[in-house]
């Protein structure tokens, strides 16, 4: 055997995946260095979708900046909002109302559900687990519904404002939502019941992509992937903002940090994001949902269209933007991939100095070598959808 | 004074190279000497009393006109003792580089190509500085204030 | 001669007019079917579209929705991607295209078999959207030829299943000259080969 390989013409193949493959979602370039089915070298290109989010919002004020945050993690783009206007609040120094944070945390949930419903169906498809995506996306789509009712708009929110909200929760939106969180369990376990101890799936995913915890760290990782490594790191938990401290949630962990530790702990997060939009709206106080301070948000359309100090106040944050003090910050949330930070500066004018978004999934990618190296090229497939790399957010 | 203990710390330790503190809204921010970046990250890193074991963030910022132009911004994040610090860095433009961090933390290898790549900062002992984001044969770096929004350079089809 | 021109065409006409009202076929029992080819390949061209989902950004949300249960691209039948653009002839580009992208997708446009057509999903493949700025390709017209644009950020699958239903008229009124269309006009092989 071993002298008939001596004569074989054996030599490395290189492979470029992407950046347009079905698996890359459309941004990202793979150069495989292949020996047999084995990867050698992985080198990965991303940029493909760069659309200078940090310069736009140089250009536009403050309030102009929430449609582009909608467009960085467009599965979950609430969440992106209110970390934005939290970062933008917390350079003013100032606190929102009781109810505009409780909202909030319904919508960041609401957001979070969305988010990994679409992972594990996205996940799910590419390791040909058709059904599993059909069932979730119908779960999505009503939750989607949800999110629709809330804000007019399904994918691109633009929901948040700095000190408020755009409106308050619409009529019956409670009874909606348990009844969508009814049909949304049904679903869920039907794809636990597909996925969770399907051989197949079990195959593809179990002991790929693993990462020891200290490494993880190492990388940068956060959110569901650097859990699934063992380590019980939450913003909501390690530093609540809004409401999240008065919440009864879990954080779920996995051991290993392979694939289907990253699949458990998304599928628990759902779990736990119901729970949280649950309690919240049974807690939910009354009262107003913006800030009193029309410097910053403005007043009501009422209000507007008759007396004339809020129809200056609304012209003068319109037209040459809300004017936070200098200085910088930082603020960091929880995504639907992990830490999802804001640095602002603002110089005292009405535009961003510097608006700098820190996104959780741009760790993730770059290990990907790291955790693909002497591996199959087929495990680049679902290691490559557990980390959840979501262009907008990667490439900005 | 819980929040403060990284800053005492560091002027402890490396009080020549901190060139001033604040607290700027609950922030604790250190800017520092860009020649000791990496010994007072391995230090942030390896103090027990400090192990900021994450690098969050670096990202850098262009204050055209000011001297120093550039300042490289570092946001680390501690899981033992739950404490975030951002230290900055002035890059003047006539210099314009700062050493890699690559070494202490992983994460900051991509981070560093970015900053390179859309702020021209070069960081000397990155294993593999080359653009990320946007491709070869781009020039100027988008995100310094003096790069005008729509200037475009197409690889391909008219400038539109 | 005038004459003559004449009766040739009312005999044409009236030859139209039977095969229009369907007589012909009545005539013939049933069993024969009187049309034109060019009818019949484009009524087989426009239910049996094979996409290539070019998705680059967050159009792909609504693109998965579109081809989920609730709106079911597979009614218009348009369901099957081919991830090869060998075999495709309908190329969704869903999503921001950049100027690092937009060689990739010439060369996908170009390796594509005609007849082809080409489906601007969302704002920023029509015009670039809001990103006016040096990273994003103002409408990827500029780069290849669109034949369905279909506004929104990103479109609800509605307007979507509109802009199909478009392209199918648009299709069912095409002619044998129309193709084939050639290479993208923009292409500069040599910076092709380069990605």
């Amino acid at each position: 055997m071993s002298e008939i390989a001596k004569d074989l013409h054996t030599e490395h193949m290189v492979i470029n995946m992407g950046p347009s493959h079905p698996v890359t979602h459309g941004t990202v370039k793979f150069l495989v260095t292949l020996d047999g089915e084995t990867i050698e070298d992985l080198k990965v290109e991303i940029g493909y979708l760069h659309r200078g989010f940090e310069k736009m919002c140089e250009s536009g004020t403050w309030y102009q900046v929430f449609p582009y945050t909608d467009r960085l993690n467009y599965v979950s783009p609430l969440i992106n909002n209110v970390g934005y206007a939290l970062a933008v609040e917390k350079l003013i120094g100032i606190d929102v109302p009781e109810r505009c944070k409780y909202v909030r945390v319904i919508a960041c949930e609401l957001s979070r559900i969305a988010d990994h419903m679409t992972n594990v169906a996205a996940g799910g498809l590419e390791l040909g687990a058709f059904t599993a995506f059909l069932y979730f996306v119908e779960a999505r789509e009503l939750v989607w519904d949800l999110i629709e009712m809330l804000c007019g708009a399904r994918v691109t929110t633009n929901y948040v404002r700095i000190g408020g909200l755009k409106n308050d929760l619409p009529d019956g939106f409670k009874q909606k939502t348990l009844e969508v969180f009814k049909r949304c369990r049904v679903l869920w376990s039907d794809v636990n019941k597909l996925l969770t101890k399907n051989r197949v799936f079990i195959d593809r995913v179990r002991d790929v992509g693993t990462m020891p915890a200290e490494e993880a760290i190492a990388y940068g990782f956060t959110g569901p992937c650097l859990r699934a490594c063992g380590v019980p790191y939450d913003v909501r938990k390690a530093n609540p903002y809004l409401v999240y401290d008065r919440m009864d949630f879990e954080v779920p962990i996995g051991e290993t940090g392979d694939n289907f530790d990253k699949y458990l702990v998304r599928m628990e997060e759902i779990n736990q994001s119901m729970r949280i939009v649950e309690q919240a709206l049974e807690q939910l106080p009354g009262g107003p949902i913006n800030v009193d301070m029309p410097y910053y948000r403005w007043q009501s359309k009422d209000d507007i269209y008759n007396r004339i100090d809020s129809l200056i106040f609304h012209f003068k944050t319109v037209i040459e933007g809300i004017k936070p003090p200098p200085g910088e910050v930082y603020l960091a949330v929880e995504s639907g991939n992990g830490e999802l930070g804001f640095y602002l500066v603002s110089d005292g004018s009405g535009k961003p100095y510097k608006c700098r978004v820190r996104p959780p999934c741009f760790p993730l990618t770059a290990a990907m070598p790291r955790m693909m190296k002497g591996r199959l090229i087929a495990d680049i497939v679902p290691t490559f959808d557990m980390i959840n790399m979501i262009g907008g957010e990667c490439d900005r | 004074m819980d929040a403060s203990v990284t800053l005492q710390r560091l002027t402890e330790r490396f009080g020549d190279s901190i060139l001033e503190t604040h607290s700027y809204r609950g922030d604790d921010t250190a800017v520092v000497k860009k020649e000791d970046i990496v010994a007072l990250c391995t230090f942030l890193r390896d103090d027990g009393k400090l192990l900021y074991n994450f690098m969050m963030d670096l990202t850098a910022v262009d204050y055209l006109g000011r001297e120093p132009r550039f300042e490289v911004v570092y946001h680390l994040y501690s899981l033992r003792y739950n404490r975030r610090v951002r230290i900055k860095a002035g890059v003047p433009e006539s210099d314009c580089s700062i050493d890699s961090i690559v070494p202490v933390w992983i994460a900051a290898d991509w981070f560093e190509r970015e900053v390179f790549d859309l702020y021209g900062i070069a960081f000397n002992g990155h294993p593999d500085l080359r653009r990320l984001l946007l491709y070869e044969g781009f020039e100027g770096h988008p995100l310094r204030k003096d790069y005008p929004v729509k200037k475009r350079q197409p690889l391909i089809g008219p400038i539109n | 001669m005038g004459s003559i021109k004449g009766r040739l065409g009312a005999l044409r006409r009236s030859g139209q007019e039977l095969l229009d009202s369907g007589e012909a076929e009545r005539l013939l029992g049933g069993s024969v079917l009187f049309t034109k080819v060019e009818s019949v390949v484009n009524w087989a061209r426009k239910y049996s579209f094979f996409l290539y989902p070019f998705v680059t950004a967050c159009c792909g949300m609504e693109f998965m929705s579109v081809a989920g249960p609730k709106y079911d691209l597979d009614r218009f039948g348009a369901a099957l991607p081919r991830f090869s653009p060998r075999q495709a002839d309908l190329l969704m580009v869903v999503g921001t295209i950049s100027h690092k992208q937009a060689p990739v997708l010439v060369k996908v446009y170009n390796q594509m078999t005609e007849p082809k057509w080409v489906f601007a999903f969302g704002v920023c493949a029509v015009s670039g959207g809001f990103y006016d700025n040096y990273a994003t390709v103002q409408g990827i017209d500029t780069l290849i030829p669109v034949d369905v644009y279909v506004p929104g950020c990103p479109p609800r699958p509605e307007m979507v299943i509109d802009g199909l239903m478009k392209l199918q008229e648009k299709v069912a009124q095409e002619r044998w000259s129309d193709w084939p269309r050639g290479a993208a006009p923009v292409t500069d092989e040599a910076k092709l080969t380069e990605c």
